[in-house]
């Protein structure tokens, strides 16, 4: 059996590795498919604390990585499946491979992009859909794209695609953005962006590969086909708690519920970073929240 | 004899999760399958014929013919599960 186990590969997860190894608890870290976490993903990052110049965010995380490995905390590169944390503990952990078991569990699963849930956006994932206009904008020079969603996010996915892309349609639901309206602005400023207002996406068409979009228009009540080779979510993040539901409170939203001491509904498993955060969603928080929860983790052992 | 074709580019976020994981089970698969690595950039050629539109894209050959795809990071143990699968099919 395991002292911790840590969920999670994030600001808040590694954090909290560093300091439960460099204190003698050896801990475990369970990191998902995307070690790093969110970070990754961004590109220079300068309101982390310690880098005056800014730093890139895949750097800072693969430093951060290297100093809770350091210390001896061990990373396996498996995604859970399944949580028993009732009878706990031990507290069992499921992997695609194995069954874990744990004295405390520390939560820092972070978030992942909504999707529309639909089983066409599934299976052309990687074939015309992305949620990565980073990684897959340049497959796009010269076409038409689609981006749905009316946060900043889309307005950043938008305009990053107008640097490839010929036309890029923006499918918003409502008729006004939740965007900040600098993001806005500029989205808007660029020829190449059109807005399709009021519209959902009911269909992603295509066999093989992404060959436009039906969207239905909530106000007219009209359906309509737009010819696209790529459509690029940008709907937000919801919280990675898919694997607790029974298992742990949580919000309507899906956010963990966090008591004093970042305790989670069961003793002994305790959360960090933008798993239980809604409000402020930054690394820093998360690796302030990591700490604390490896700090209550530790006192937990001590004490049971 | 199956072969793994891995489109990846430098600076693809996903991509360089998935670096030390194709490392590893090309390690652990010990020459049972060969693995080959197309970077996007030097090979648009190559991306467009197997109309790669989003990276990194995994494909499994078998004598010319795909055999099946998937596309993002995938943890490791999934992933070698995934190609160990086409494997025991030979």
């Amino acid at each position: 059996m395991e002292k911790a186990i840590i969920i999670g590969a994030g600001p808040a997860g590694l954090t909290a590795a560093i300091y439960l190894s460099r204190d003698g608890f050896n801990p475990l870290v369970i990191t998902g498919a995307e070690p790093g976490g969110q970070l990754m993903f961004t590109t220079k990052v300068e309101n982390y604390p310690g880098f005056d110049q800014g730093i890139k965010g895949p750097e800072l995380m693969r430093s951060v990585i290297r100093q809770a490995q350091r210390f001896g905390a061990r990373l396996v590169n498996e995604e859970v499946e399944g949580v028993e944390f009732l009878d706990g503990p031990p507290f069992k952990i499921k992997t695609g491979q194995r069954v874990y078991e744990a004295q405390g569990v520390i939560v820092a699963t972070g978030s992942k992009p909504r999707l529309l849930g639909l089983e066409s956006e599934k299976r052309l994932l990687g074939r015309g859909v992305s949620v990565c206009a980073v990684c897959d904008g340049a497959f796009f020079k010269n076409k038409k794209v689609a981006v749905v969603g009316g946060g900043d996010s889309a307005m950043e996915e938008a305009l990053v695609l107008s640097r490839f892309a010929a036309k890029i349609y923006l499918i918003h639901r409502r008729d006004e953005f939740r965007a900040s309206k600098v993001m806005v602005d500029r989205a808007l400023s660029s020829e190449k962006i059109e807005v399709v207002y009021n519209s959902e996406v009911k269909e992603v068409l295509g066999d093989n590969q992404v060959a436009g979009v039906r969207i239905f228009n909530n106000k007219t009540r009209v359906e309509s086909t737009l010819g696209v080779s790529g459509v690029f979510l940008a709907l937000g993040r919801i919280p990675a708690t898919d694997i607790f539901k029974g298992q742990l409170e949580m919000d309507e939203k899906g956010y963990l519920l966090v008591r004093q001491g970042r305790q989670s509904s069961v003793p002994g498993v305790f959360v960090a970073g933008d798993v239980g955060d809604c409000r402020y969603r930054q690394a820093v928080v998360a690796a302030g929240q990591g700490c604390m929860s490896a700090l209550e983790l530790e006192r937990f052992l001590k004490e049971s | 004899m199956i072969t793994l074709i891995d489109f990846y580019a430098d600076w693809c976020p996903p991509c360089q999760m998935m670096g030390p994981v194709l490392e590893e089970v090309e390690r652990e698969l010990n020459g049972e399958i060969e693995f080959r690595k197309v970077n996007v950039d030097e090979e648009r050629d190559l991306a467009q014929k197997f109309m790669v539109m989003g990276i990194p894209t995994f494909v499994i050959m078998k004598d010319g013919q795909e055999l099946d795809r998937r596309s993002g990071a995938i943890p490791k143990e999934e992933f070698k599960k995934w190609i160990k699968g086409y494997l025991e099919r030979e």
